[in-house]
């Protein structure tokens, strides 16, 4: 290699710089998409009364733009999601760590994979023509497109994210607990839930946490099988009856509003309540990522 | 010998577990597979779509699809792999780092509406670059920035600290260093994640919806300021905004998109287990 002449280190020069701007550029990207969700969102508190955007119906049409049935609607079919994703992905990631043989593991892990990379549409496609109507046949019911079909397909789309991460959990938990609890006597079952599961209890919660950052984002498959009525899902068999979320309202009624209309407004004003309880969950769980990661591992 | 009969309750329950996750994505993949295979012909690849889109074929959204993948490789890219550089390479522990490491967290938090809400209020109408082209392949870039940064940066550590100082030691730059040792022995990990990111991309329909995506235009996009159909969306219009839509046609659609991202899928899986067994250090 040739010592750097002038031109040269005027070149590194340059691309260094470029280099140190790409690094900060995903900063600036964070600030750009608050900065925009708010120039088009805000201006909808100054139009339309606070007890209005905190009403119980959402009927833009009417002026009414009251956001409790889409936020309560997204709970209702994210919680659900992770309470039928998280014993699934826990028991599999103990399944494909601690007890599955090499083959078995060779299969599961890159098809897990691509459940993860399944464009969404394709799973709400899939819910739409085969789930719904068996739903609908199985239970007796009106319609098959429910809060309960959409935490279904959900539940799905958390499950990559949620293996994975308790996966890493597992894997950080030290073999001499494992040696230990098999010296003295345990079984291996017994090593697995009563010592390395409960060791891994914190990297677990990181791992729902993902997942439910994952969920009540989702959108296309969501859209596609809750059947989007917005109705406040207060009654017991809100989980058989159709629901309407956050994202799936932006979605389906941005393509149709007035531009610079209190509707479009309040879309945006979603977005922005969708964006701040995504960087909620999220940087709480990097939090307890990055302060695991200190104390060595994702115990 | 009660602990034995638990042991195994045990282990069939994570099996199960483990065949309840597994044997759903097995019935996606082979249902649209096998009623939509039916429904591919030169034809369907290759034709514009016909009366209402119920006949013909989809080449315009496949050249949508195509075309907004490349634009977003194009700005994601030079974004992705400098920052990561700069996270591997240059950047020191300092409480700037961290915020640019939660940035990125968050970056791959955001929902993928909202990423469409953004392309809209910045690309398409503060910077009027409308709905087109450009503005769905700069805002499906920046969404798939952080999987390309992440994976890059990963690809980058994995290069033993030796071949900095060696190539240090010979009077090389940081750069030279950078460019001519670190960087070709990552860049099969760096094109891995590289594809990972696209075939998100590529698999997307909420950021496309309000920035780029048409509803019905039975021509393949020629310009960058062109609206184009792509298959996600053309997709979802089919199976829920169309009455009467074939069944074969919605599956056929849905297999031609499938095939897409796996066999993206499996070239960086291939890529992956492939330069893993032949790393030389």
């Amino acid at each position: 290699m040739r010592a750097p002449g002038r031109r040269a280190r005027w070149f590194e020069f340059a691309i260094e710089s470029f280099i140190r701007v790409m690094g900060f550029s995903t900063i600036a990207f964070v600030l750009l998409i608050l900065f925009f969700l708010l120039r088009e969102g805000a201006p909808i508190l100054f139009e339309v009364p606070l007890d209005n955007l905190l009403g119980v119906r959402w009927y833009p049409t009417f002026d009414l733009f009251g956001t409790i049935p889409l936020f309560l609607g997204s709970a209702l079919v994210t919680v659900t999601a992770i309470a039928i994703a998280l014993p699934l992905g826990v028991a599999t990631a103990v399944f494909v760590r601690e007890v599955a043989p090499r083959w078995a593991r060779e299969v599961l892990k890159p098809l897990i994979e691509i459940l993860a990379g399944i464009p969404s549409v394709v799973l709400g496609f899939f819910g739409m023509t085969l789930i719904a109507p068996a739903m609908r046949q199985a239970l007796g019911i009106p319609t098959g497109l429910t809060a309960f079909t959409g935490a279904l397909l959900l539940a799905y789309m958390a499950l990559p994210t949620i293996i994975s991460v308790a996966d890493d959990a597992l894997d950080a938990v030290p073999k001499s607990y494992r040696d230990a609890a098999l010296a003295m006597g345990a079984t291996q079952w017994q090593t697995i839930w009563r010592v390395v599961v409960p060791a891994a209890r914190s990297g677990i919660v990181t791992a729902v946490m993902l997942g439910l950052g994952r969920a009540i984002g989702e959108t296309m498959a969501v859209m596609m099988v809750t059947g989007n009525a917005a109705r406040l899902p207060l009654t017991l068999d809100s989980l058989v009856r159709p629901v309407r979320t956050m994202t799936a309202t932006v979605a389906a009624e941005m393509g149709e509003v007035a531009q610079g209309s209190p509707h479009y407004h309040a879309l945006f004003g979603i977005g922005i309540i969708l964006f701040l309880v995504t960087l909620a969950i999220n940087l709480t769980a990097a939090v307890t990522i990055f302060k695991k990661r200190r104390r060595g591992g994702l115990r | 010998m009660k602990r034995q009969w638990i042991q195994r309750l045990g282990f069939a329950l994570l099996t199960l577990a483990a065949l309840v996750v597994v044997a759903p994505i097995l019935l996606v993949i082979g249902s649209v597979v096998v009623q939509g295979v039916g429904a591919i012909s030169w034809e369907f690849l290759t034709t514009m779509p016909r009366s209402g889109m119920k006949e013909g074929g989809i080449l315009p959204a496949i050249a949508g699809t195509l075309v907004l993948t490349l634009g977003t490789a194009l700005a994601a890219i030079p974004v992705g792999v400098g920052g990561a550089i700069y996270l591997a390479e240059y950047a020191r522990d300092t409480w700037l780092t961290r915020a640019i490491r939660l940035a990125i967290i968050n970056l791959a938090g955001i929902p993928s509406v909202v990423y469409g809400l953004f392309g809209l209020g910045l690309f398409v109408l503060f910077l009027q670059l409308g709905t087109s082209i450009v503005a769905g392949s700069l805002t499906l870039a920046i969404m798939t920035l952080p999987v390309i940064i992440s994976a890059a940066e990963e690809a980058l550590r994995a290069v033993p600290v030796e071949f900095r100082t060696v190539s240090a030691s010979l009077g090389g730059t940081r750069w030279q260093g950078i460019r001519h040792i670190v960087l070709p022995q990552a860049l099969p990990g760096i094109i891995t994640g590289v594809i990972l990111g696209l075939l998100r991309a590529a698999g997307e329909t909420a950021p496309i919806m309000f920035t780029v995506a048409a509803f019905y235009l039975p021509r393949v996009p020629t310009a960058l300021s062109d609206e184009t159909m792509a298959l996600p969306y053309h997709l979802y219009v089919i199976s829920t905004q169309v009455p009467g839509m074939p069944l074969s046609v919605q599956y056929g659609t849905a297999l031609v998109l499938l095939m897409v991202i796996l066999s993206l899928n499996l070239v960086a899986t291939l890529m992956r287990g492939y330069f893993r067994r032949r790393r030389p250090w």
